[in-house]
């Protein structure tokens, strides 16, 4: 690339400050490094040891758990940046990057806000103003209604006259939240209160806009970028239409099957947005296009985005690096004749999630957490370890994959080779998800839409197969082996450390040792009869078959691998033991083996569980709708929970009468057992 | 014979340049007749000692088994297993105890389980009631067995646990389990011994636990109860109704509710067997138990030969001669051995060596004990004593050697002067017979009566007063001579019918069953698990203290 560096004309930034955590802001950090820009971290109480933390230069501390009270708090941050004299801010996505307010505070405190001007923030963010800039500069836009008059009445109307189905949207919305579809006249009104509370949560504002609904859509945008120069390119497009709760989750560049007639359509009408707003910095251009390739302008977000590694990728750039270029009023490294497009890229949003119930987004800690060797083509953008916890406070992404290849299918194929490497315990993921969802053929064949999730739902949520019995016999061996480590420590830290009593070869005078052991596969209970043999083998018999068992764990850059032999044929899957359950993850996928806990160890559950309402993992409760002798039939609303920043109703798991109330709303709901927490007791 | 030593470096602790220690023992010719005929012969009695031990597991009977298990209790040996540390060792003792003893009673391994085995880390003696086998009633050989087990409690200072499953004292044997001093009452003389010398005594009651039996719980130091299976009483319903006509249940006498609710008989309230197990575990936690051994140690190293080769070298017959050093060879850490007046006494090999790097003095038989061997033994002896390194005794002895020379030369007061040195050692000592064990051979080297900490029989060996021909030829010149006197005729047709039934008897009583059967010795082994067998002794004994040995007075 050529850097044109225009004198007298560049700011410093020598320092910059990153006002965002996890992924995005270890991302950044990791380009400031580069660069040799020095970086500053802010966290809030849950973060004190996070890995953002951990890798910045220098760390800050901004304030409680929940991001209004710190990483939205622009005044925390502001004093931070002035504290520590950064030169820049870095919003990284989310949080406080798209507020204009906040740019605006910066400016006037005279540090780099690293993003678009305010006012190009504020025209895109609002979703009315935005449609009218770009139809007006000649940018393909759908229809709807973005009026100011926000009655139930008018907007209901409005909706009818679009045509159902129609989306209600938040106008400063944007990932999904504040964002509701309506089918029809009747569910209107539910789905309209439903945005206006999560928009009022998320954005502090309310005001919704209707437009009409495309039927399975896809949603491709194209990543821009422009400088203080007036110059403005694009990095071609992005394909992210596979998505779940309107979120995205897997990722692609550029979009499969654009012919490179429309490739160029879609890059020039967004230079023409972002010319339209004079752009400055990175930015997107979302589009929504039809099955005939026709594209519409659906909004701009002025801010890097989560998917933006996969155009870095393919055009072989650090758009990091250009934000701060841009930034300190440098031009644009590259003009447009200079980015060639090269190869393919995917990019695989890793979830604490389970997609088995409806991907209900999850939290807990990283028992274990263990990656493919990340390279030149693969990259893993993360801001967690393994130990550190998946918070209920802020976004459930784990990590995000990326990776590249000579074409599609080859890099298809790297990805899913590396999200069988990704394993994780401890927390329901959404890599097995991903990973049948990427192995589709319709989705190897490039037909993806949004729709592509619940349309072919049967295929993506295979019933689950039992594990094999050699799978069963691996994990008994590496229960045993398990045993015969702890023995051996022990042995070893003690007063007798060479004492025979220390062996775990099983060994009885004369007889045999036949252990049996009880192991939880599934929902199924299976003896499994273990057979010491004196040359250190196992036969193990499970129900009428019996199995010759061989093995040993070895180490591996830090992960443990189970090298067995079961009846002669020998794998070696990646082995996680943690508590009572044995995690195999080899190839073919993931199985889980446990120890059933005995009946005298699990706790004697509270008699109050029965016939209440539970809540289904852990957040806070944002409202109560019922109280202590209110009458309830079955599905009645019973309150409104925040969890993951999702809303979530509880409802009546059948009808009696409300008659006790447990908790105090808006007290996080404290983890017990299973993530269960009475909140109710009824009455029948 | 030819001493067979090579020198190699160690390769281990202290490593000293040019440090090189003698290596034991040879490759044997593995395709001489008779290495394969002693391989086939030793293979075929092993053989039959893993199958009628594996009979033995099986404790009473199909039948009894599943009355036991459709209770939701486990087999003793399943209890066993899951009280132990997963995976570890038990090294169990007198499988035999009551083989062919009783007649047509069967009463496999005596209707108790005992052994030493490491619970939490701990390693302890544990005494398991077989209630599959004649309810877990008490024979004399289960009393016995029994107090073997608290005697190796005693001498090793290991942590007893009676997981206790049985109807108490078998009536109609009464007048052989109740009254004498090594009798049933003596079970509960020792746990209060044990307690008051700081040996934890900890009861599982299991089943039941009637009359006498009532006092291993409550003798106990701590105890705990499984509720529905475990009882408690002095006397059971059918008592309780001819004494005062009072109907009650055994659990509403005895069970865990009332014991851990009211009476205060027992500690932990356990739901099942594995639970009872589990808090077994933890209660050996509690101890606050710390091994301290007084010998060095070092990392272990097996020997540089198979250990069945023993069997080759070995084999069934006793007449055959084979090198002690052989046998070392496949016993000791990097068949090592430092041998101690090799070229003096000769028919007694003596020596230094590690077994699962412990320390230990070795003294093995080549022939018939001289004045010399015994006295080289009485010197080895000494030195262990003095150094405090356990001993290990091999026995293959067919007796000191007789005859006017050696009687002139003494060879009583120098066979004592080993007896005596042997008697005294308090450093652990232990013996494994693995051949012959005749007349005072048996004093000098060890045998049951010189308390040795364990004595295991390989199921080659044989033990008895003497040869069963000497003892024949014996009493028939006795019988010949006094025909002689009366001046009748004793023909060779005459000797030959005498002396035949004392041999069968001599063979019969010379077996290692036999002598199972009876508890002259703690069990009969595998030789290729000798070394194994020997580790874990050797690291049970090493719990105890050793005390300074005083010898008495040598008759110089």
């Amino acid at each position: 690339g050529v850097v044109r560096l225009v004198s007298g004309d560049v700011r410093r930034i020598e320092k910059v400050l990153i006002a965002n955590r996890g992924e995005i802001a270890c991302r950044v950090m990791r380009t400031a490094k580069k660069m040799g820009v020095r970086s500053v971290a802010v966290y809030s109480d849950a973060d004190r040891h996070s890995m953002h933390v951990a890798m910045a230069d220098e760390a800050y501390h901004i304030g409680p758990a929940p991001s209004q009270q710190s990483y939205l708090s622009m005044e925390k941050v502001l004093e931070v940046a002035k504290m520590s004299g950064s030169h820049a801010v870095h919003p990284g996505y989310g949080f406080l990057s798209e507020n204009t307010e906040f740019a605006e505070a910066c400016k006037q405190e005279g540090i780099i806000f690293i993003g678009p001007p305010s006012s190009a923030i504020r025209d895109m963010g609002i979703k009315s103003t935005s449609k009218h800039i770009m139809s007006a500069a000649g940018v393909p836009i759908i229809g709807g209604y973005h009026g100011e008059d926000q009655s139930d009445k008018r907007l209901q109307a409005e909706a009818a006259q679009i045509g159902y189905p129609v989306m209600i949207k938040a106008v400063r919305g944007g990932g999904g939240k504040g964002m509701r579809i309506a089918s029809s006249d009747a569910d209107f009104l539910e789905q309209l209160e439903s945005a206006r509370r999560e928009a009022r949560k998320s954005f502090n504002d309310d005001v919704m806009l209707v437009e009409k609904f495309v039927e399975d859509p896809r949603h491709v945008e194209v990543q821009v970028f422009g400088d203080m120069h007036g110059n403005a390119v694009y990095l071609f497009e992005r394909d992210c239409s596979v998505q779940r709760r309107h979120q995205k989750i897997i990722e692609e560049a550029p979009g499969p099957g654009i012919s490179p007639e429309v490739r160029r359509k879609l890059g020039e009408a967004a230079v023409k947005a972002a010319k339209a707003v004079n752009y400055v910095g990175a930015g997107t251009v979302e589009f929504i296009m039809d099955a005939n390739h026709n594209f519409y302008f659906m909004e701009m977000n002025t801010r890097l985005q989560v998917e933006h590694p996969v155009s870095e990728m393919i055009t072989g750039t650090d758009l990091v690096e250009w934000q701060l270029r841009v930034a300190a009023g440098e031009r644009l490294p590259l003009l447009q004749d200079d980015i060639i497009l090269g190869g393919h890229s995917f990019e695989a949003r890793i979830y604490a999630e389970d997609p088995n119930n409806d991907f209900l987004p999850g939290a807990g800690p990283l028992l274990h957490l263990s990656t493919p060797q990340p390279d030149q083509y693969t990259r893993i953008e993360t801001g967690v370890r393994e130990g550190d916890e998946v918070s209920v406070h802020y976004d459930p992404m784990i990590a995000k994959l990326v990776v590249w290849g000579e074409d599609r299918s080859a890099a298809l194929k790297k990805l899913r080779y590396c999200l069988r490497q990704y394993n994780i315990v401890g927390l329901n993921t959404n890599i097995d998800f991903l990973l049948s969802l990427s192995g589709h053929p319709e989705f190897e064949a490039g037909n993806v839409t949004t729709s592509f999730i619940p349309q072919h739902y049967a295929d993506l949520f295979p019933a689950p197969i039992a594990p094999s019995g050699a799978t069963i016999c691996q994990a008994a061996l590496g229960l045993v082996l398990q045993e015969k480590k702890n023995t051996q420590e022990f042995t070893q830290a003690s007063t007798d450390p060479f004492s025979p009593f220390g062996s775990s070869s099983g060994w009885r005078n004369n007889i045999q040792l036949n252990r049996n052991l009880t192991l939880q596969v599934g929902d199924k209970k299976v003896d499994v009869l273990i057979q010491y043999n004196k040359d250190g083998s196992y036969n193990m018999q499970i129900g009428e078959e019996s199995h010759h068992v061989t093995g040993e764990v070895e180490m591996e850059g830090g992960a443990s691998f189970l090298h067995c032999s079961v009846d002669g044929e020998k794998s070696r899957p990646k082995l996680v033991m943690l508590d009572n359950t044995v995690h195999l993850f080899s190839t073919e996928g993931s199985s889980q083996v446990s120890v059933p806990v005995p009946k005298y160890l699990a706790g004697v559950s509270g008699s109050g569980a029965q016939g209440g309402a539970v809540a289904p993992m852990t957040g806070t409760i944002e409202k109560v709708l019922v109280k202590v002798g209110d009458k309830v039939a079955v599905g009645d609303a019973l309150m409104v929970m925040i969890a993951m920043k999702m809303e979530h109703t509880i409802r009546a798991p059948k009808a009696g009468v409300i008659k006790k109330r447990l908790e105090r709303p808006a007290v996080d709901v404290k983890q017990c057992g299973s993530c269960v927490r009475v909140w109710f007791s009824l009455d029948r | 014979w030819l001493l067979r030593c090579r020198s190699l470096p160690v390769a281990g602790a202290r490593p000293y340049y040019a440090d090189t220690v003698a290596r034991l023992g040879s490759e044997p010719d593995k395709h001489s007749s008779v290495y394969q005929e002693n391989y086939e012969r030793m293979q075929v009695i092993v053989d039959e000692l893993k199958s009628r031990t594996e009979k033995i597991k099986l404790g009473g009977g199909e039948k009894a088994r599943r009355l036991h298990t459709s209770r939701g209790k486990l087999l003793p040996r399943e209890r066993i297993d899951r009280l132990l540390d997963p995976g570890t060792p038990f090294l169990e003792f007198s499988q035999f105890a009551a083989h062919e003893l009783y007649g047509k009673e069967e009463v496999p391994a005596g209707g108790i389980i005992t052994g030493i085995g490491r619970v939490s880390g701990v390693e302890c003696v544990i005494v398991a009631n077989d209630a599959t086998v004649k309810g877990g009633t008490y024979y004399p050989i289960t009393v016995k067995k029994h107090l073997r087990a608290q005697e190796i409690a005693q001498q090793n200072h290991l942590p007893c646990i009676y997981l206790v499953d049985s109807g108490g004292a078998n009536l109609p044997r009464q007048a052989d389990v109740f009254p004498d001093r090594d009798h049933f009452g003596r079970i509960f003389f020792n746990q209060a011994r044990l307690s008051s010398d700081g040996i934890a005594q900890i009861a599982v009651v299991m089943g039941s636990c009637t009359a006498g039996g009532a006092y291993v719980p409550a003798m106990a130091d701590e105890s705990i109860i499984v509720q529905k299976q475990g009882t408690i009483f002095l006397g059971g319903p059918p008592l309780v109704k001819a004494a005062t006509g009072e109907e009650v249940s055994a659990e509403e006498l005895g069970g865990a509710d009332l014991h851990c609710k009211k009476s205060g008989v027992t500690d932990h309230y356990a739901l099942d067997d594995n639970h009872a197990l589990h808090l077994a575990r933890k209660t050996v936690r509690s101890l606050n138990y710390r091994k301290n051994i007084e010998v060095t140690t070092e990392p272990t190293e097996a020997p540089l030969y198979p250990a069945d080769e023993l069997y080759g070298i070995v084999g069934d017959n006793l007449k055959r001669n084979f090198d002690v050093r052989e046998v070392i060879a496949r016993i000791v850490d990097g068949s090592r051995f430092d041998e101690f007046k090799a070229f003096y006494g000769d028919t007694l090999v003596t020596g230094f060596s590690r077994i699962f790097g412990y320390p230990v003095g070795i003294i093995g038989n080549n022939g018939v004990l001289f004045s010399e061997s015994a006295k080289k033994g009485t010197h080895f002896i000494e030195l262990c004593c003095q150094r405090n390194i356990p001993l290990l005794f091999l026995q293959n002895i067919t007796g000191f050697m007789v005859g006017r020379e050696y009687e002139a030369g003494g060879i009583a007061k120098d066979g004592a002067k080993m007896v005596t040195a042997v008697a005294c050692a308090n450093v652990p000592k232990i013996t494994v017979i693995i051949g012959g064990s005749y007349g005072a051979g048996n004093y000098g080297m060890c045998g049951r009566a010189y308390s040795p900490r364990f004595l295991y029989m390989w199921p080659n060996s044989r033990i008895s007063v003497m040869g069963g021909e000497q003892a024949a030829t014996v009493l028939a010149t006795i019988t010949k001579d006094q025909r002689a006197r009366e001046g009748k005729e004793f023909t060779a047709e005459q000797e030959a019918a005498m002396k035949e039934p004392i041999v069968r008897r001599f063979e019969a009583e010379g077996s290692p069953y036999f002598s199972s059967a009876r508890l002259w010795d703690d069990g009969i082994i595998d030789p290729a698990d000798t070394r194994l067998v020997l580790g874990l002794s050797l690291s049970a004994a090493l719990n105890a203290p050793t005390k300074k040995t005083r010898f008495g007075v040598f008759r110089m």
